[in-house]
């Protein structure tokens, strides 16, 4: 589940980019474990259930920005429905 | 990424090679109600951040990207002073 966060001043990696505070859930929608920081890739809204990669390469594999782009965290997907079996 | 508050600035005269002129803060990371999570952490600074300033950070060797030069001994980098957050009203629709 994601919440907008505005920044003004950051580093020049972060640029146009929209950034979201994430906090993880589990299948059912509970909580689990805190909240972090994470880029926006996939037009996600407020209070969206996201998919989100947290590996650095991978993200420099989609940015597709260089290889020093110091971003761990990105939004991949919008999740429409999850069915725990 | 996540969030910390800024505690105060490390003075270290001797650094290791490519930290020249790095300057080192003290960070509290918190929650996104400003809750601390964990403990008091140094992090470089790449934007100007202040005391008291809420700030998010990279990590691991991303946080040494954030760095110029890059190929540095640095495991958490301010990359972005906040200006604010939206979170979610409790009451729902």
């Amino acid at each position: 589940m994601v919440a907008p966060m505005w920044a003004t001043v950051k580093h020049p990696a972060f640029a146009g980019r929209a950034l979201f505070v994430v906090q993880p859930l589990d299948e059912r929608g509970g909580d689990a474990g805190g909240s972090f920081v994470a880029v926006d890739h996939a037009q996600a809204g407020i209070g969206d259930r996201v998919l989100v990669l947290t590996e650095g390469n991978g993200v420099r594999q989609i940015l597709k920005a260089g290889d020093t782009v110091p971003i761990r965290s990105i939004i991949v997907g919008v999740v429409d429905h999850v069915e725990p079996a | 990424m996540y969030l910390g508050i800024v505690k105060g600035t490390v003075v270290a005269a001797r650094k290791a090679d490519g930290l020249e002129g790095v300057k080192l803060l003290l960070v509290q990371p918190v929650d996104e109600h400003g809750a601390a999570v964990g403990d008091v952490q140094a992090a470089v600074d790449t934007v100007q951040a202040g005391d008291g300033d809420l700030v998010y950070l990279v990590g691991s060797r991303e946080a040494a990207l954030a760095c110029n030069p890059w190929f540095v001994p640095v495991d958490a980098a301010i990359v972005g002073i906040v200006d604010g957050i939206g979170l979610p009203t409790k009451a729902g629709p």
